[in-house]
């Protein structure tokens, strides 16, 4: 029995959007004030969701301290109060929300192994969300 | 693929009626959202596209385009109107959370061109929602 467990989370992290191929105009006609060369912060909540069978003497998908100890060791830990641009994750890489999601995608679903990582979730905004789900398509 | 949501508010006054029934009918099956002066709600809109990362722009689409386009395509169109006096589908159509989200979804589907939509999420109040993700 497959069920869909979900954890939320805060960090909060400076970015400046920049890309080297672009001349100074263009990279202001696409990210506007994100192209403040000082870069700006947000407080980004990021939902982690896992799947996997119920385990039948547990009840659990997978144990949350497992899945909190990972994404404190090798989330948070690096990308809080950092600025993202400094990461190695985006070097050559514009640290858009879009682009965000995919590196946390990738490191859980490379690094965790109690559970399959379904999707990752990233709101960068009240207003603004962004998921990825490994390319596959995002369930409901 | 990425999916991108954005979302928004607007207020509007609406009440359902269905001239096919009778009076008695139309308060038994609508209640009082039968009632012919209208009320009002303030509604959230979320508005999810789909689409692959740029390679240069790390963007999906370009969030300031996507919100003009739902500003112009929607919010300005409904906010602050009496859907069924003033908005032309809804003079016939009852304008119920489901038949308003099937219009936003149309208002919006053609004009995207970057990115696809995957779905238009419209709340009623905080603890009613109504999902459309188009005839696939």
């Amino acid at each position: 029995m497959k069920a869909y467990l979900t954890r939320r989370y805060w960090f909060s992290a400076s970015h400046r959007l920049h890309c080297e191929d672009m001349t100074a105009e263009e990279n202001q006609a696409v990210y506007g004030k994100c192209n403040n060369r000082w870069g700006h912060g947000h407080n980004y909540a990021l939902e982690v969701t896992v799947a996997g069978a119920v385990d039948a003497k547990t009840g659990m998908v997978c144990n949350l301290a497992d899945l909190d100890e990972f994404v404190n060791q090798n989330i948070l830990e690096r990308l809080d109060h950092q600025n993202l641009n400094t990461l190695r994750e985006f070097q050559g890489i514009v640290p858009t929300t879009e682009n965000l999601c995919v590196a946390v995608y990738n490191i859980l679903d490379r690094g965790f192994t109690p559970a399959q990582i379904e999707k990752i979730r990233v709101e960068e905004t009240m207003f603004n969300s962004f998921e990825y789900a490994g390319g596959r398509e995002v369930r409901p | 693929m990425v999916y991108l949501t954005r979302k928004a508010e607007f207020s509007a006054a609406h009440y359902y009626h269905n001239p096919e029934f009778t009076a008695e009918e139309n308060r038994r099956i609508f209640g009082k959202c039968n009632n012919p002066h209208g009320h009002g709600h303030n509604y959230t809109l979320e508005v999810t596209v789909k689409g692959e990362v740029d390679q240069r722009s790390g963007f999906v689409l370009d969030l300031k385009q996507l919100k003009e386009l739902k500003n112009r395509e929607v919010i300005d169109v409904l906010d602050h109107r009496f859907l069924n006096q003033e908005i032309a589908e809804f003079k016939t159509l009852i304008p119920t959370t489901e038949n308003l989200a099937i219009s936003i979804w149309q208002r919006l589907e053609s004009k995207l061109s970057v990115a696809r939509l995957h779905r238009v999420r419209l709340y009623e109040t905080p603890d009613l929602f109504v999902d459309y993700f188009g005839e696939a």
